[in-house]
């Protein structure tokens, strides 16, 4: 028993860590890299404060589960636009505001130095990311897949497709496949006849649709040839393609980009912590210093002008930005007042049409 | 009996004199106490641990507070009226009032939430209303409804009478494809939303279809165990033991590895020639990758239950049987068999029962295809956060499980469990 | 099962047809398990044979996934390997700290479970003991209640109490843990003692023993097998879970199970299947044991091996 003991205290005594670190949850894989390289280390270095990185596949509903269940563990959580204003109209976050937020590094006061949206009540932005398709080069030797249509059109281009299992982008996506101009696709999505046109152009490939969670399996399905062709994030097939080389090509015809944003849950356990973290993550420097680990546009304006190269010396990061002028060409930008609105019922509509056979 | 006892005057009696039959009493009461009193910390550890929160989880499916919590006065207004009673101006007033307030704390899209439900779309009917309430300006029934003419729909109003109450079986209703009309009435949920009969149903089905492959594939296997001589069988057993003994994580990850599209089966095939590149087979990320992964995971609890019903079985009945004149085959069928039933129904039960719950396979191995009803109630938990919903998709397949479990205490015996 | 030498031909064909079809459901269930083992070593990130590999050319091994294990995620790695690099090991690499998780948390479950399980086992087996079936049922129901329907109402039941404030770390999983492992116990520990000659204990108090000496002397030698068969399944439990883990478990509180998970669920490089196979490594090594102390109990016993 007394062995038993001594084993047990030691056991206990390795793992207790030090308190007051900042935990923050993010998407993980290459995304939760740039971070780390960009946000945390350089924090780590200036403060003394740990920071801690917890992976999810969306961190909003984990936030409102810890919320609701009164036991919040994050302190900083990376979330889309919508659900950014979703938590923050159910109180479940702390207000953190533009007051806070320090100047640009040219003296650029925040307000004017974010993009415009870029910061609400509750909520900093960090990055503009895109949902694109990527597919794999080897897959087709003739043509190559240019537009959203593309995607859809399994006889043209034969082979299984990625998308991520959610109602947002693919609806979106479904409809500008469908002909609608990016213009005309929320006033659409907002009818009844609209959801049935974009539910019914993904009927067309549904059979043929493996759905993804969180943002690093994309490009895993699509090196593992699970699929020909997937839906991910602009960033993680950027480094799927530029850092490991992976032959990869992203289509921006029909891309679906907003902002990616820093929330604070109420009731997180270092909430000092973590506003200083937010403010740090969201500087000039900081900003900029992420475009070199990961393809995300930086949401402020004074670090649009230090983003140069990929860490590997020799990329331009510019062609690979959501939103270079090229890219834009036939782009939507995702709306949140449509999704704050109709994410519910429109997530329960996916879900009955997923699992309906 | 007494009287009986007192004319016999002269009763046993223990040497300090009391009566023999209340001394064995006694001491029967006071070892059953003692025994009694071994069990109890594990029997309370258990209430805590483990009854407790599946009471917690019956008493979330009928209880639902955050529309009653967070708009008390409207709340007040029903009780007070009847159903059918047209809301008046002091019900828009109430209404209005819950709106500001909850409004103000940030509340109303959790009210919303609620509502939204029963009714989707609303959800932001009541975050549009609680942003804006504040600047109305009585009387409130008109002003409200210039907001949104959906404020003056008796459907609204009917679902928010039954949402003020925070004790529901709605989600009952709702966890078996069933809604309320605006009348209350019972219906059916429209065709493009039925998900969870189907799903019930496709998690009972593919149960059943992995517990029937696992006693197919099972049953010769323990045959063959149960015949052999000891040296040979302990070494076979090892090969059913060791995929018991192994992670659950790690087999998964096994068949990920042996079936996907550039995994080993293919792999193999591709290179043998028996396809061609371009052919590789899909086993993986739907209902195949399910049931295939499934029924290895689950085959050691069908083999083990046979085995042990199996091995005390004297081959001399068979050989009886052959003697008598029997066919190999009616000797199987008529003597052999029935005697390994009570290791049939016990494998195959908890082979049910297992699958019946199974959350991480399919999660992983299973697509869209081939999730079971446990994925969507974690959906609901982590994704959703309809926990009331959750909590009632729990309670219907956990009694569905207790139903079984009763069964098979019934026709097994819980205590013959044995393991290994 | 020899073959009788009146059996027919058609007998004899089928006799060994039903064996090759016993050794493919055999292989079936054992060779996904070994499968994992040769393509943990693989040179490259695939999950099957390269050509390198099938001609045994030993650069088509290597031991690169391992390391992998050491360093990932922020292990240096073109360091020298001394004592300050294994100590970063020690504190920062992910699949390190998961393990140490794994272990304590098993450790403490096991011990709450054993000790429970093997204190009601004593009782269960009494022939006095009242309503002895329905508490066996109840005791037994947490193997047979599917787990997310456990996670669900634990999942409710600490935030309700907030358990994750009272600054015991690990204490919701350990909880949920020992839960799940305690009808191993009580299974295992029942049925050493079904076997148990009664009249042991009575000899022992005739001779003047307490009960605590009868407890520790003659009772305990004899359910120790059982005890430490029902400890390993309530371990294995444990070291095996994640759904709970998953569900009610801390940021910090990664375990084996739910770094496995992650890692499948993002990226299965063949660095899970390195996992895997110490895993697999570590579960032969139980089963050994369980069948050591199975055949020891016997004998203990006077039963000989069956």
């Amino acid at each position: 028993m007394k062995k038993l003991l001594v084993l047990s205290t030691a056991l206990t005594a390795v793992s207790f860590a030090a308190q007051a670190d900042v935990t923050v949850m993010s998407w993980g894989g290459a995304y939760t890299k740039s971070q780390v390289e960009a946000y945390h280390k350089p924090f780590t270095a200036a403060t003394g404060i740990n920071v801690i990185s917890v992976d999810s596949d969306n961190p909003a509903p984990q936030v409102k589960t810890q919320v609701e269940a009164g036991n919040v563990s994050i302190d900083v959580a990376d979330v889309e636009y919508a659900d950014a204003i979703r938590l923050c109209d159910e109180g479940m976050l702390e207000p953190i505001g533009m007051d806070a937020l320090p100047a640009g590094a040219d003296g650029t006061p925040a307000a004017d130095d974010f993009l415009p949206g870029a910061v609400t009540d509750c909520a900093v932005s960090t990055i503009v990311f895109s949902t694109v398709y990527g597919y794999d080069n080897t897959k087709f030797t003739g043509d190559k897949p240019t537009t959203m249509a593309d995607f859809f059109d399994t006889t043209k281009f034969p082979g299984k497709r990625g998308m991520r299992k959610g109602a947002k982008a693919n609806l979106e996506m479904a409809l500008m496949a469908d002909g609608v101009p990016a213009a005309d696709v929320y006033a659409k999505l907002g009818t009844p006849e609209g959801v049935d046109e974009a539910f019914a152009k993904l009927d067309t490939i549904k059979k043929d649709v493996i759905w993804w969670e969180a943002g690093a399996q994309p490009p895993q399905l699509l090196a593992d040839g699970e699929v020909a062709m997937t839906t991910a994030y602009n960033g993680r097939l950027f480094s799927a393609a530029v850092s490991e080389g992976k032959p990869f090509t992203t289509v921006w015809d029909g891309q679906v980009y907003e902002y990616d944003l820093f929330v604070i849950p109420k009731g997180a356990p270092n909430k000092d912590q973590a506003l200083e973290f937010v403010k740090f993550a969201t500087s000039t420097q900081a900003l900029a210093d992420q475009a070199k680990w990961i393809s995300y546009g930086p949401a402020r304006k004074s670090s649009g002008a230090l983003v140069g190269m990929f860490n590997d010396g020799k990329t331009e990061m510019g062609p690979y930005m959501p939103t270079s002028a090229e890219n834009l060409k036939n782009a939507l930008a995702s709306s949140y007042e449509f999704w704050v609105d109709h994410d519910g019922e429109l997530n329960d509509r996916f879900n009955s049409w997923l699992a309906a056979n | 009996m007494a009287d009986l006892a007192a004319d016999q005057g002269e009763l046993l009696k223990t040497s300090d004199g009391r009566p023999l039959k209340e001394a064995l009493a006694q001491a029967q009461s006071k070892a059953k106490w003692r025994a009694f009193m071994l069990v109890l910390p594990l029997l309370s550890f258990i209430l805590i641990t483990f009854a407790w929160p599946i009471a917690q989880v019956l008493h979330q499916s009928v209880y639902n507070p955050r529309f009653s919590e967070n708009m008390p006065q409207i709340g007040e207004w029903f009780r007070t009226h009847p159903n059918g009673t047209e809301p008046d101006e002091a019900a828009y007033t109430a209404l209005v009032n819950d709106l500001v307030s909850a409004g103000a704390a940030r509340t109303v899209a959790v009210a919303g939430e609620r509502v939204n439900y029963e009714m989707p779309g609303t959800r932001s009917l009541f975050t549009k209303a609680g942003r804006d309430a504040k600047k109305l300006e009585p009387p409130f029934k008109d002003s409200l409804v210039a907001l949104d003419k959906d404020w003056g729909s008796p459907e609204l109003w009917g679902v928010m009478r039954r949402v003020s109450s925070a004790y529901t079986g709605d989600f009952y209703l709702a966890a078996i494809d069933l809604e309320r009309d605006a009348n209350g009435a019972i219906r059916q949920v429209p065709e493009n939303e039925r998900v969870y009969v189907n799903l019930f149903v496709r998690t009972f089905v593919l149960s059943a279809a992995i517990t029937v492959i696992c006693l197919i594939i099972g049953f010769p296997v323990a045959f063959l165990l149960s015949s052999l001589p000891m040296r040979y069988s302990s070494l076979l057993m090892i090969m059913v033991l060791l995929p018991f003994w192994t992670s659950l994580l790690v087999r998964t990850t096994a068949w990920m590895v042996l079936l996907q599209s550039q995994g080993v089966i293919n792999s193999i095939l591709v290179w043998t020639g028996i396809i061609s590149d371009d052919q590789r087979l899909v086993m993986i990320n739907n209902l195949m990758g399910s049931v295939i992964a499934m029924t290895h995971i689950l085959l050691p609890f069908m083999i083990l239950p046979l085995f042990s019903v199996m091995k005390p079985i004297p081959p001399s009945y068979v050989r009886a049987a052959r003697s008598l004149g029997a066919t190999s085959w009616t000797a199987f069928r008529r003597v052999y068999l029935p005697q390994t039933i009570p290791g049939i129904g016990a494998g195959g039960l908890l082979v049910f029962i297992l699958s019946v719950g199974y959350y991480i396979t399919p999660a992983l191995v299973g697509g869209a295809s081939g999730q079971l009803i446990s994925n969507l109630i974690a959906f609901h938990v982590t994704k959703s956060n309809n926990w009331s919903l959750a909590a009632a998709l729990a309670t219907i397949l956990l009694a569905s499980i207790l139903l079984l479990y009763w069964l098979y205490d019934k026709l097994v015996g819980i205590d013959k469990l044995k393991l290994g | 099962m020899a073959l009788p030498i009146y059996a027919s031909p058609l007998e004899r064909v089928w006799h060994y047809t039903f064996r090759v079809i016993c050794g493919l459901i055999l292989l079936f269930l054992i060779a996904p398990i070994l499968i994992v083992i040769p393509l943990s070593f693989n040179a490259e990130p695939y999950f099957t044979f390269t050509q390198k590999m099938l001609s045994f050319d030993p650069t088509g091994y290597s031991l690169r996934w391992y390391d992998l294990l050491l360093t990932h995620p922020n292990v240096p790695t073109n360091v020298p390997r001394d004592a300050a690099w294994w100590s970063i090991v020690w504190k920062d690499a992910a699949w390190v700290n998961a393990a140490k998780n794994s272990i304590i948390i098993g450790f403490f479950a096991t011990i709450t479970a054993t000790f429970l399980g093997t204190l009601a086992a004593l009782g269960l087996s009494r022939p006095e003991m009242p309503y002895r079936r329905a508490i066996m049922a109840i005791l037994i129901s947490p193997m047979i209640v599917p787990l997310i329907i456990i996670t669900l109402g634990l999942f409710f039941f600490y935030s309700s109490i907030g358990i994750n404030k009272w600054g015991v770390p690990y204490l919701g999983v350990i909880l949920a843990h020992a839960t799940l492992g305690i009808p191993f116990v009580i299974i295992t520990v029942t049925a050493t003692l079904s076997g148990f000659d009664h009249s042991l204990t009575r000899a022992s108090a005739s001779l003047g023993a307490s009960p605590s000496t009868t407890f520790f002397k003659v009772i305990m030698p004899l359910i120790l097998p059982g005890m430490i068969s029902g400890a390993l399944f309530a371990f294995v439990t444990s070291f095996d879970e994640v759904v709970v883990v998953l569900f009610v478990g801390a940021n910090d509180e990664q375990t084996i199970p739910r770094q496995m998970w992650n890692g499948i669920r993002e990226a299965i490089s063949p660095a899970i299947l390195s996992v895997a196979t110490i895993l697999v490594i570590f579960s032969v090594s139980l089963l050994a044991t369980i069948e050591l102390l199975r055949r020891r109990s016997e004998r203990l016993r006077g039963i000989s091996p069956s």
